[in-house]
């Protein structure tokens, strides 16, 4: 089985303090992976770390056997093959809907603007928005902006889809949206790596789920174990509280 | 809608009439009793302000003569039009002077239309700057050689207000995306370069530029006074306009640039397609003002002996066959600015409402 990701041996600092502590982790090609773990435990770091939004300090990170570091040309490529979704959407807002689906094409591989609005609105319409196609991000829920987010990353044709939190900014009647689009991405086989507190959605498409806490991966498991059955007393105690919130 | 809000209002009397409703209005409370009061006082102080400009003036065109009563003499500006807007310009080419400001006019309003934004303005501003100055300067085509010594008046005004703010902008923007940098020396040569000219008056700049410069340079470097003067004016716009800039940088979320680089945009692309667009977006208001002080600050340039529109009407007002013309002549350039001025203004208002509804 080709890995989609792999990375071994990663070490992460902001300055003095350890933020990701030897993490070992791997993805498969097609594979749903949910990270959860309480707050500060170095979630976010891990998923921006595998497209370089943060610049890992040991350990190597491979995203479809391409390794990240200094090598640009690298760099590239991996953006190329990843996607990602951000909490708090991240849409331009000086552009339209359909502009912030097709700009992104045409500035990082040349598309020609037909195409590249041709191939907005085609994502658009996956994610039901293509209505919108001519507002501005400003003008819609935060649902709809999510989906938004959702397309233009699809746009570009990812093998794999990094999530942090997609759904925690979002109003609680609009949740459900954006996570319905979610499971009719992983439906068509997309490689998704997905940081979130949402539970149910982890039952649902998750084929292993991955606890962290302090920097350092708890436990990794299929979603029936890991919440019927945890191994780790920190997951206990996690998914406890959960269960209490 | 509105009748709600003034029954609202006006709850102790049941039905206000147009006198009580009048008195509330204008003497409603001390403040706007003593606004009022202001208000009628200045209309009286400019009744003869009034009288003087528009109902005693002389408006015919015709010699000196025809001024002697009160009014202003407005037959002066007929007589020295040429003068004040085109300067030391020699008379049988001015067509070509006024042709520069015609152009400069059609690609300002070019600049306006949203969609001409981006590299296609570039060219067009290159393109219609280079026919500008040989339409000036002359010497080709049959047109005679107009020396820039010569140049002055409106044309001068505009070019010196447009180039200065046009060619400072960009290195605004990298002034100020090196004061952000992460390099040390970029961060460095930025500020110094921003403090240092923004810790001098533009008059000393001016000077500095027009008069010692050429006695460090070697005598055969002969730079225009002119083009010296414009590149004075440059820099200091640029200084100003990065703060500005600056500031729009910094309101700028981080996800935005997170977002492009997600997105495999090149860095040079998301400065120039994401981030630029909403920093500027964001500034607006401090923009315009910058180049509202800089069209005025154009001015100046008459310390060093540059001919713009102001010390061109100066210089018509010294005639002294006209009676102490120089009230008309101050008026009439003040007219010119006054417009300028008020129509960035109402440009830039116009953006900001473009912006707001977009946001909602
Ligand atoms: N840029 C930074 N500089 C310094 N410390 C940081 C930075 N980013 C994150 N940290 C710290 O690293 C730790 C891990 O942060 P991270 O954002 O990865 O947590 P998380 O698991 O995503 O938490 P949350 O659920 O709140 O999003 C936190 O303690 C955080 O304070
Ligand atoms: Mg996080």
């Amino acid at each position: 089985m080709t890995r989609a990701i792999e990375v071994s041996g990663l070490n992460k600092y902001y300055g003095t303090f350890h933020a990701l502590r030897d993490v070992d982790f791997s993805v498969a090609e097609g594979e749903r992976v949910v990270i959860c773990g309480p707050s500060g435990s170095g979630k976010s770091t891990l998923i921006r770390c595998l497209n370089r939004l943060e610049v890992h300090d040991a350990g190597t990170i491979r995203v479809r056997g391409i390794e990240l570091g200094d090598n640009l040309r690298n760099l590239d490529e991996v953006r190329r093959e990843a996607g990602m979704v951000f909490q708090h959407f991240n849409l331009f807002p000086h552009l339209t809907v359909l502009e912030n689906c097709a700009l992104p094409q045409i500035l990082s591989r040349r598309t020609a603007r037909a195409e590249a609005e041709a191939r907005g609105r085609d994502f658009l319409e996956r994610v039901q928005i293509l209505d919108q196609a001519d507002k501005y991000p400003g003008q819609l829920s935060g649902g709809q902006q999510q989906r938004v987010a959702i397309a233009r990353a699809l746009c570009m044709r990812p093998k794999v889809m990094l999530f942090d939190e997609p759904t925690s900014a979002l109003d609680p009647e609009m949740i459900r949206e954006v996570l319905d689009t979610m499971v009719t991405l992983a439906q068509e086989g997309m490689t998704m790596v997905v940081v979130t507190h949402e539970m149910g959605f982890a039952r649902q498409v998750a084929d292993r789920v991955v606890y962290m806490e302090a920097g350092e991966i708890v436990e990794t498991a299929a979603p029936a174990t890991f919440f019927d059955s945890p191994q780790d007393d920190r997951s206990r105690r996690f998914l406890s509280k959960l269960v209490t919130a | 809608m509105t009748n709600n809000r003034t029954n609202a209002t006006a709850q102790p009397s049941t039905s206000p009439s147009m006198v009580s409703r009048g008195v509330r209005i204008f003497f409603g409370s001390w403040l706007s009793a003593l606004l009022t009061l202001l208000s009628v006082a200045i209309i009286l102080a400019l009744i003869p302000a009034f009288r003087w400009a528009v109902l005693d003036a002389q408006w015919q065109a015709g010699p000196p003569e025809l001024c002697h009563g009160a009014g202003a003499c407005w037959s002066f500006i007929h007589a020295k039009l040429r003068l004040i807007l085109f300067g030391l310009y020699p008379p049988e080419a001015q067509w070509r002077a006024f042709t520069v400001i015609v152009l400069i006019i059609a690609l300002v309003l070019a600049t306006l239309w949203p969609r001409l934004w981006g590299l296609r303005i570039i060219g067009l501003w290159a393109v219609g700057l280079a026919v500008m100055l040989v339409l000036m300067q002359g010497g080709v085509f049959g047109m005679s050689y107009v020396p820039t010594s010569k140049w002055g008046g409106l044309p001068i005004t505009l070019l010196l207000a447009v180039l200065s703010l046009g060619l400072g902008f960009p290195i605004a923007v990298v002034l100020a995306l090196g004061r952000r940098s992460k390099l040390p020396v970029a961060r460095a040569v930025s500020i110094l370069m921003i403090e240092l000219v923004r810790g001098l008056p533009l008059v000393g700049l001016l000077f500095v530029a027009a008069i010692l410069l050429p006695l460090f340079l070697p005598p055969d470097w002969t730079i225009d006074k002119l083009g010296r003067t414009l590149a004075a004016l440059t820099i200091f716009a640029a200084a100003y306009l990065a703060e500005v800039i600056r500031g729009g940088l910094q309101g700028l979320s981080g996800g935005q640039v997170e977002a492009a680089q997600a997105l495999g945009i090149p860095y040079w692309k998301t400065v120039w397609h994401i981030v630029l667009p909403q920093a500027i977006q964001k500034v607006i208001p401090p923009l315009t003002n910058t180049a509202i002080v800089m069209v005025k600050n154009t001015s100046l340039v008459l310390i060093v002996g540059v001919f713009d529109i102001l010390s061109a009407a100066r210089s018509a007002a010294t005639d002294p066959a006209w009676p102490a013309p120089s009230t008309e002549a101050y008026l009439f350039v003040a007219a010119i600015y006054f417009i300028i001025c008020t129509a960035i203004g109402w440009y830039s208002q116009h953006l900001e409402a473009g912006v707001k509804a977009r946001s909602h």
